[in-house]
């Protein structure tokens, strides 16, 4: 399959209401030709109403949608040329694999002397050769979701839409078709836009996540940045699994948690009240070897959950906050626990001392 | 194996169970289906003694012809007419939100709650010389003479196509409910445009719909009786009413019965070709 390029998609201050419900509030975007962009939020967040007006199905109430330069808010969807992978794949159960492969290039009216080789390369692409005389029902879920991707990709779409593509599918394969979807993002140079609920889903594959609560658009960053400065509560409580604790404004370099000094060297917000966003695997038992300048404090176990390859420590602090550690599960990390109810010393990196304001 | 697999015998338990509760309606239908009909079967071939009689006159007289040609046809004309009208129907009752679809459905199923004889003089009313139909007709200057739309052929079809059409509308709304939305989205989304989407995804798909409501209403109005009698004027005999005739008229049970034989053979015959040229089990996706 050649390179198809990928296409730059501008959202200009996107809306949508239902009746009274504002679905979408002004969202604006812009992704460049071949990025490859989560929308990740809790149900409810506009994800899927964003995506619907990408995709042509639903129409905003505002707002201005552009691919490539090009007005496209009220062009239908069969005219948008975009791929579209859809949730539950909505392949066609009456056709075979071929057919529902060469759907595209039948609704396009492409000489039919093309159909069988560019099938056979496009079910080739996602390892699926020789295929296309199945019927769908004979096939398992990852099989059909490569069908679905085969479909989608056959006519070369310049943007490929995808509406949690992985969700049906079980752990182990969802995490194995996560890297093959990087890796055909590559191969393919589309611009891919992923919905998901899933936040490791979003970092594992995006350049950029952009991260929706209530319509509105709160983040969007790569992985690495929104996992390491999250704009606020919600983004840092929704990435990874981050306790947030309120702590009080000491200077400008340090915070109290419950009478314990913590030094950061992130930025602090410049005023408002403060919460500290401890994620799981930063938070380390403390040793005597660790290195100075390590912020420190004690808590209390109440609980360690076995969970294979780590355990999860529920933490409670004096003042009754709660927040938990990871450890490895191997028996050198494993016996620096101690039993429930004992106490223990944790540290936490002033790199890794995150603040985040406390309101929205 | 031994003999005495506990689970063996649980699933017989069960088997067994299952035919129980099938039973009573297994019974009735024999008691008074199989064994009446069977009964009317053996009455063909019997006038003291074995005959074949009856057969032969239905196929020497013309009259006999004559009559199961117009029911087949009127039975074909009245299969399309309610397909044709009820298709865009139970497409829009499926795809409207709400309260327009129960709106729609009542108004389908509605007539129902009427008798068929109420019904079949409605249409009388409506559609005699000086009825309601050919009075605007007339008032709106699109015809001059009256129309013959009652007492014939057509009466016929237009009161059986109203009657029969919650038969088609009802089996078709239910399939075409079950067509996943995300289907057509998927067509349009790859370059399907509306029509081309509809002839590739939606019309196969509603087709077990469809089969369902032409084998409906094509068997029930090959046994239509009251519809004809009343709005045929005497000169559209279809075969239920040559059966009763012969009842009625001559008491002849073994020359209805034969009528009956044959008219059953014909259907049989009918949906074995039609099921050998339609891949049944293929509309209906190879589950």
């Amino acid at each position: 399959m050649a390179e198809s390029g990928g296409e730059r998609v501008e959202i200009r201050s996107a809306s949508k209401i239902y009746g009274s419900v504002q679905a979408l509030d002004g969202v604006s975007l812009d992704i460049a030709p071949q990025e490859f962009v989560s929308l990740l939020g809790p149900s409810g967040s506009g994800k899927t109403t964003l995506l619907g007006i990408l995709g042509g199905f639903i129409q905003p109430s505002g707002g201005l949608i552009l691919f490539g330069g090009r007005d496209v808010t009220f062009t239908p969807p069969h005219k948008r040329d975009i791929g579209i992978v859809f949730q539950n794949y909505a392949l066609f159960p009456h056709m075979s694999v071929g057919d529902n492969v060469a759907f595209p290039l039948r609704a396009r009216r492409l000489p039919k002397s093309t159909y069988a080789k560019r099938v056979r390369s496009a079910l080739a692409m996602v390892d699926l050769a020789g295929y296309e005389e199945r019927g769908i029902a004979q096939l398992s879920g990852g099989q059909r979701q490569r069908v679905a991707l085969a479909r989608a990709m056959i006519f070369e779409p310049r943007l490929i839409l995808m509406d949690e593509p992985l969700s049906a599918l079980d752990k182990q394969l969802r995490e194995s078709m996560q890297i093959e979807l990087r890796q055909l993002h590559k191969r393919l140079g589309a611009t891919i836009i992923y919905v998901t609920h899933d936040q490791r889903e979003a970092l594992t594959m995006s350049d950029r996540v952009a991260i929706l609560k209530d319509g509105k658009l709160v983040q969007i960053d790569a992985p690495t940045r929104l996992h390491d400065h999250p704009n606020n509560a919600f983004v840092a409580s929704f990435i990874g699994e981050a306790a947030l604790l309120p702590v009080e404004r000491v200077d400008a370099e340090r915070v109290s948690l419950a009478g314990t000094v913590l030094a950061t060297s992130r930025k602090m917000p410049p005023a408002g009240d403060l919460l500290l966003a401890i994620q799981t695997e930063k938070l380390l038992v403390a040793d005597s070897t660790d290195a100075p300048g390590r912020n420190r404090f004690s808590a209390r176990v109440t609980d360690i959950v076995f969970q294979g390859e780590s355990l999860r420590v529920f933490l409670a602090l004096d003042g009754g906050a709660t927040l938990s550690l990871r450890q490895p599960s191997h028996y050198e990390a494993a016996r620096r626990i101690p039993p429930i109810g004992e106490r223990i010393q944790v540290s936490l990196h002033p790199q890794d001392t995150i603040i985040v304001p406390k309101g929205d | 194996m031994s003999a005495i697999d506990p689970s063996d015998r649980y699933r017989r338990r069960e088997q067994g169970l299952m035919l129980l509760l099938a039973s009573p309606a297994v019974i009735v239908i024999v008691a008074l289906v199989v064994l009446p009909v069977g009964w009317l079967m053996g009455q063909s071939f019997y006038d003291n003694g074995f005959t074949l009689e009856n057969y032969r006159r239905i196929f020497s007289e013309d009259i006999y012809w004559r009559s199961f040609m117009l029911t087949f046809r009127i039975a074909l004309m009245v299969t399309l007419l309610t397909l044709i009208l009820g298709y865009p129907v139970a497409y829009a009752a499926a795809h409207v939100r709400r309260p327009w679809d129960v709106l729609i459905l009542s108004f389908v199923i509605l007539p129902f709650w009427t008798s068929v004889l109420v019904r079949a003089y409605a249409w009388l009313v409506l559609l005699q010389r000086t009825g309601v139909a050919n009075q605007v007709l007339e008032r709106f200057g699109l015809i001059g003479e009256p129309l013959a739309l009652v007492h014939n052929e057509l009466g016929t079809v237009i009161a059986t196509v109203h009657i029969l059409l919650p038969f088609m509308v009802l089996p078709l709304y239910s399939t075409m409910q079950k067509i996943p939305r995300e289907l057509m989205l998927a067509g349009a989304s790859l370059g399907g445009g509306p029509l081309h989407s509809f002839l590739r995804i939606f019309l196969p798909l509603s087709l077990p719909g469809v089969i369902a409501g032409l084998t409906l209403v094509f068997v029930l109005t090959l046994g239509f009786y009251i519809t004809p009698e009343l709005l045929g004027g005497g000169r559209t005999i279809m075969i239920s009413m040559v059966v009763s005739r012969n009842v009625e008229l001559y008491n002849q049970w073994g020359a209805a019965s034969a009528v009956g034989v044959v008219l059953l053979v014909c259907v049989l015959a009918i949906f074995i070709a039609v099921g050998r040229i339609i891949p049944l089990d293929k509309m209906l996706g190879q589950k």
